[in-house]
């Protein structure tokens, strides 16, 4: 067991350390280069002072070189400075991340609050009627363009019967904690709709394979309540590879929240990404794509012992093959 | 009874299954409805002598009329010509990046499920690296990196016909896990079969048993998945679109018609409303006929 996390440990480091030069070295093929930004800043600036800010900031050499030198760097902990929030990376990070947490969080549990249930319920009565309206919603759900429904959202709610603020969050003063909540109802919503389908579909096909399996007939046969059954026996079973599927999930949620954040100008991860990418903010974006990188590796590893531990069959030590 | 016949059965069998699927069918109904529009966009443009492209300044934010059934957009231009030329655009765009997803997908999970060992080894390691980066994020800087860096000559760097094979390549080098891992799960599980084994005894070699023995063996599978797949990429299509990573007007596209829509939003909501709704119904309709598809070709999993 210890032996399995510790080569996963490794093997995140290492697509964690590949992904870091590969998008190394897709931002330096972005737009601009930070002495390009201080040319188009400064008119009196000449070529032979382009040429030695480049030489003095390392622009001049080789990719790997350049690349060598961020490692160490951001080694010894010194990641840089964020051009957009004038402040070192990881303080533009921190509140972001914060941000993204409290929407991310907020909408993942209500997803499950309302996908776990129903997908139970529906899972009882397969092909009935209800079952085929929730299926229907779940499509729509997953087949919806993530910033029209935001833009339906905001048509609605206010534009229309104006409810609610379009986006944002209170910036000056202490407007406490409703105006907060206001400012979070539509993103969350939005979020929402956009993950409740997957989830329930998922948690009605475990539990669909669950209630065909010997022991649910025998807990049946012996005179168990179909109630006991289905919570007691079959829940706890079908959960697993549910949990298993929105923990692989939840890192990517961190970042792929983005376009909800955008719309509704949440400033969470994904908006920050966003910015740092469109804003030549190499430093920030490089940095926050990693960070968002880490979550994902972290997420799938949490994925992998949590359904060691939920159930005892599956053995971490020696993984089957072709499994 | 002979092969062909036992084919056509086989096939029958499918048909039914599928028929029995009303809204599998209906989404392949919309879908043709859709793709038939969308082929003869520029027919309709030159019969009705609109340019969906034209410029009116004093033909803005018109309603609905005999001229332009779903009125003007912000600079005067026809929004039902755009929708339908955008829609070539973003069917386009879906259906080649999933074929081509699919291709190098089936490609990789065959070679990791013959060879497995080291092979099948290296190739999942590729596979679980990519699933576990950021796709969203990266998807954005992939689309705007600057071509002229990597040697591409600045004139075609910026030209329209770019904008779209770049997208549609972004999104192959992505989206090709989902099939591979498929079709590596399958190609296990029909390898060692028993005319796959005769094969290899008559000493066919490892291509053609992939290609001849293994590759239809597996196709179901990949139908649903590419069929799954079309939906998702014009999804990720109209996302950059809508970010201005991805087709640049005045091409239009389902995504880049949106762009501007949210600053429109007290003026003209029915121009947010229209491309939306159908990248909505396209995608939806994908997903629906792919899982009809997938019970269709599985009459096992349909059970229950």
């Amino acid at each position: 067991m210890t032996r399995y996390i510790l080569d996963r440990l490794v093997q995140s480091a290492l697509v964690l350390l590949a992904m870091s030069f590969v998008i190394y070295g897709l931002i330096g093929l972005m737009p601009g280069d930070p002495v390009d930004l201080m040319i188009s800043a400064d008119p009196k600036m000449t070529a032979a002072d382009a040429a030695r800010l480049k030489a003095l900031h390392g622009l001049d050499q080789p990719l790997v070189a350049r690349y060598g030198q961020w490692l160490k760097a951001a080694a010894s902990g010194d990641l840089g400075y964020s051009r957009l929030y004038a402040k070192p990376v990881l303080q533009a990070l921190g509140p972001a991340l914060l941000s993204t947490t409290v929407l991310v969080g907020a909408s993942f549990l209500l997803s499950l609050a309302i996908a776990l249930p129903a997908g139970v319920w529906v899972a009882t009565r397969p092909d009935g009627p209800a079952d085929r309206a929730v299926n229907l919603f779940c499509f729509a759900g997953v087949s919806m363009p993530p910033f029209w429904l935001a833009i339906l959202l905001i048509l609605v709610f206010a534009v229309g019967l104006g409810w609610l603020p379009a986006g944002g969050t209170p910036t000056r003063g202490d407007a406490g904690l409703v105006d907060y909540a206001r400012h979070l109802v539509l993103p969350v919503a939005t979020l929402t709709l956009l993950q409740v389908g997957g989830y329930l579909r998922f948690m009605r096909a475990a539990m669909i394979e669950t209630l065909r399996q010997d022991y649910i007939r025998t807990a049946l046969a012996k005179g168990a309540s179909p109630r006991r059954v289905l919570l007691g026996h079959a829940l706890r079973n079908a959960l697993n590879p549910v949990v298993t599927v929105v923990a692989l999930g939840f890192g990517g949620l961190f970042s792929g929240a983005l376009i909800t954040e955008t719309m509704f100008a949440w400033p969470g991860m994904g908006k920050l990404i966003l910015d740092a990418i469109m804003g030549n903010d190499f430093n920030l974006a490089l940095v926050a794509l990693l960070f968002a990188t880490l979550l994902i590796l972290a997420a799938n590893l949490l994925a992998d012992l949590a359904y060691a531990w939920l159930d005892p069959r599956v053995s971490l030590a020696a993984p089957e093959r072709g499994a | 009874m002979s092969a062909l016949a036992l084919a056509a059965t086989a096939e029958e069998g499918f048909l039914r299954r599928l028929a029995r699927r009303p809204l599998a069918v209906a989404s392949a109904a919309i879908l043709a409805l859709v793709a038939l529009l969308a082929l003869i966009a520029p027919l309709l443009a030159q019969w009705s002598g609109i340019d969906p492209n034209a410029v009116d300044l004093l033909a803005r934010f018109e309603p609905p009329s005999a001229r332009h059934w779903l009125g003007t957009d912000d600079i005067g231009r026809d929004v039902l010509l755009r929708l339908l030329m955008g829609g070539r655009v973003s069917l386009f765009v879906g259906l080649t990046a999933a074929l081509g997803a699919a291709v190098i997908g089936t490609a990789i999970g065959l070679m990791a499920g013959y060879w497995g060992g080291r092979a099948d080894a290296a190739l999942m390691r590729l596979t679980d690296g990519v699933i576990a980066l950021p796709l969203l994020p990266l998807l954005i800087v992939l689309a705007a990196i600057d071509l002229a860096k990597l040697g591409v000559p600045a004139e075609i760097a910026a030209s329209d016909q770019v904008s779209l094979y770049r997208i549609i390549v972004i999104i192959v080098l992505t989206g090709w896990t989902t099939v591979a891992r498929l079709v590596r799960g399958a190609t296990l599980s029909v390898r060692t079969r028993d005319y796959v084994l005769a094969a290899i005894g008559q000493g066919a070699g490892p291509w053609r048993i992939m290609a001849v023995h293994i590759l239809p063996n597996v196709a179901a599978p990949i139908v649903v998945a590419t069929t799954l797949s079309v939906g998702n990429v014009i999804l990720t299509e109209t996302v950059l679109s809508f970010l201005g990573l991805g087709i640049q007007p005045p091409l239009p596209s389902w995504g880049n018609m949106l762009t501007n829509a949210q600053e429109l939003l007290t003026t003209a909501p029915m121009l947010a409303i229209w491309p939306g709704l159908l990248i909505f119904v396209t995608v939806i309709a994908c997903n629906l006929l792919g899982d009809g598809l997938q019970d269709a070709l599985d009459p096992r999993a349909a059970q229950g």
